[in-house]
């Protein structure tokens, strides 16, 4: 069994949060601004302005 | 509230009633003469009670059919009116403790009447009572339209909404018989903690359930947020409050976590509570409430995707700047001090977000309070954040960390930002659910609107005066190498500004207290009597068609 120490621990959660942490962001950012995704956003942002009609069934 | 249930969720109610009933019973028998016993019996009353409330409308016809082509707002409706007592009666003792900071014998010798006690009914009051019922009530609301689907059934939301409302009711009937955990913001003891989780699950799973049966192909953001307000607040809640009671018949318990771990825990707790309660609900609110009343969709799209995940993940690591030059690693409060600083960046997003939607509409800002209410929260949200931030930072952190800097921090949030975008969103949302055409008085709003600004930048500013006055008075050193102020001098040195923020909390009281009689009138007048000729409602589209707006 591997000896899981503080040191170990602390070398991990280093430096796997940053490459996770680093990986999120661009993959947040790709998905914000993927060319193909614009068309649904707007869509959702003008959804709300108009709403009360009632549910569809 | 009863005739809106079908006939097995009528039969389903009166089950868990007389289940909760029972599990009271057990505590009072278990706990007698203790406090818990009391509270045992309260959970039996509340129980028995509720029973007979469904019992009285067992009768009645059941729904029709129509019920399903339209929102189910009632619960909604309960929330708003709950919230609004919560926030008279949490801001009312708000205010009394302040006086009391200012006039320390006022506690009439009773120990339910001391600081001490009457503190975590202040802010469980205006967080989980207040704030609390205004996001379940706002959720409810948004998570329909956004989804354009009905909720799946009548009875979970009730469930929610009630159940959440006995956990507060425990919660601060218990600080007055002196029942806590001693862990900010997770006073309660482990029976109540219990319960909330079963709440608090059935509320994600109804969450859900209405998403799933959304017909938009995409989640609007403001779902996003609610979501992340849930589903972390289940997280932070269960891991903050695993504790071994000392048996079941005695409401105290022990964490399961000793020492720094435990401080670790609680202050990753208590900073979440912060972000996921305070802020991702609330801008929830901003996302759904700012772009419908402005009558302009959210300025980017884009930004409040990436600002989203940015808060979420950011704010995680951020709790250990509560325990700056603590027993905790040097290396994890440093860390919680860099995620801090960098929160500014998707905080400030969401606040320019925000600003930059009502670019362009400035003038329905000008004329319409409602809207002012939304625009002033995302200013105070922008100013708290970059305060946040700063106060972070380890020697800024050393100045004014146990001085009432940190007060008027939390009050430039919770006033500035949390409770003004709930009175905003309150006031957008009582006319649609009512289906008023507008608020009672337009007048009242903007009163209210003028009190609540200026008690908080009394509040706020003398909180700032006070706080660097008392963390430079701590740190004065005389020539001879001692302290030039013992406590009782800075502690007379602050009296003035006690004073002056007891004034601004109660300009803030008054202004709730009328903010409710406009909006119980609101729901008190009939539909059809025209009230005022200035009408507190969106203004109508006033640029000709086809004239570019700035901003655009």
């Amino acid at each position: 069994m591997i000896d899981l120490d503080h040191d170990i621990l602390v070398a991990f959660a280093k430096s796997f949060g940053l490459f996770y942490l680093m990986a999120l962001s661009i993959g947040v950012v790709v998905y914000a601004c993927w060319p193909s995704n614009k068309k649904r956003f707007e869509r959702a942002a003008r959804s709300v302005l108009d709403d009360e009609e009632g549910p569809w069934r | 509230m009863v005739a809106g249930l079908t006939k097995g969720e009528r039969q389903f109610a009166i089950v868990i009633s007389v289940v909760l009933a029972l599990c009271g019973l057990f505590l009072a028998g278990a706990g007698h003469q203790r406090p818990l016993g009391v509270h045992g019996l309260l959970i039996a009353f509340l129980g028995i009670a509720t029973v007979f409330v469904v019992l009285s409308g067992y009768i009645a016809p059941e729904p029709s059919e129509e019920r399903l082509s339209s929102y189910y707002d009632d619960p909604s409706k309960a929330g708003i009116i709950i919230a609004m007592i919560w926030a008279i009666f949490a801001m009312f003792i708000g205010d009394w403790v302040a006086w009391l900071l200012a006039y320390p014998e006022m506690t009439f010798d009773a120990a339910w009447a001391s600081f001490g006690r009457l503190r975590p009914v202040h802010t469980t009051g205006v967080i989980f009572g207040f704030g609390g019922n205004a996001l379940i009530a706002t959720s409810f609301h948004v998570m329909q339209r956004t989804c354009r689907a009905r909720m799946p059934d009548q009875l979970s939301p009730w469930f929610v909404l009630l159940g959440y409302n006995l956990f507060c009711i425990l919660a601060v009937s218990g600080y007055f018989i002196g029942v806590t955990q001693s862990k900010e913001y997770a006073e309660p003891e482990w029976y109540a903690d219990i319960w909330l989780v079963i709440v608090w699950v059935t509320y994600f799973v109804l969450y859900l359930r209405t998403l799933a049966r959304r017909q938009e192909p995409h989640i609007y953001v403001a779902n996003w947020y609610y979501l992340a307000f849930i589903l972390v607040v289940a997280v932070l809640h269960i891991v903050n409050n695993l504790a071994v009671p000392v048996s079941l018949g005695h409401a105290k318990s022990y964490s399961a976590f000793s020492g720094v771990q435990d401080a670790m825990t609680q202050w990753w707790y208590g900073h979440n509570a912060v972000a996921f309660f305070l802020t991702a609900g609330f801008l929830g609110m901003l996302y759904y409430y700012l772009p419908k009343r402005a009558e302009r969709p959210i300025f980017s799209y884009r930004l409040s995707i990436i600002s989203f995940w940015g808060i979420t993940f950011l704010y995680m690591w951020a709790g250990s700047h509560h325990l700056h030059y603590t027993a905790l690693p040097h290396w994890v409060q440093t860390l919680g001090m860099t995620f801090s600083v960098m929160l500014l960046v998707p905080s400030w997003a969401s606040a320019g977000n925000a600003l930059l939607t009502l670019n362009g509409a400035w003038h329905r800002v000008r004329d319409d309070a409602t809207l002012r209410f939304m625009m002033v929260a995302a200013v105070f949200y922008g100013i708290s954040t970059f305060e946040g931030s700063f106060l972070a930072i380890r020697p800024v952190n050393s100045l004014s960390h146990y001085t009432d800097w940190t007060v008027g921090h939390v009050h430039a949030g919770a006033l500035g930002w949390v409770a003004f975008i709930t009175f905003g969103s309150i006031y957008a949302v009582v006319p649609i659910l009512w289906k008023r055409e507008r608020m009672y008085s337009a007048r009242l709003v903007e009163v209210h609107f003028w009190l609540a600004l200026a008690g908080t930048l009394i509040y706020v500013f003398a909180m700032w005066n006070s706080g660097i006055i008392q963390g430079l008075m701590w740190r004065t050193y005389t020539e001879s190498g001692t302290l030039a102020y013992s406590f009782i001098d800075s502690l007379v040195a602050m009296h003035p500004y006690y004073v002056a923020r007891a004034i601004g909390g109660l300009l803030f009281l008054i202004g709730a207290a009328i903010g409710f009689y406009n909006i119980w009138m609101t729901v008190r007048t009939a539909r059809e009597e025209p009230l005022e000729p200035v009408a507190d409602r969106p203004i109508a589209s006033d640029t000709p068609a086809g004239a570019v707006q700035p901003g655009e």
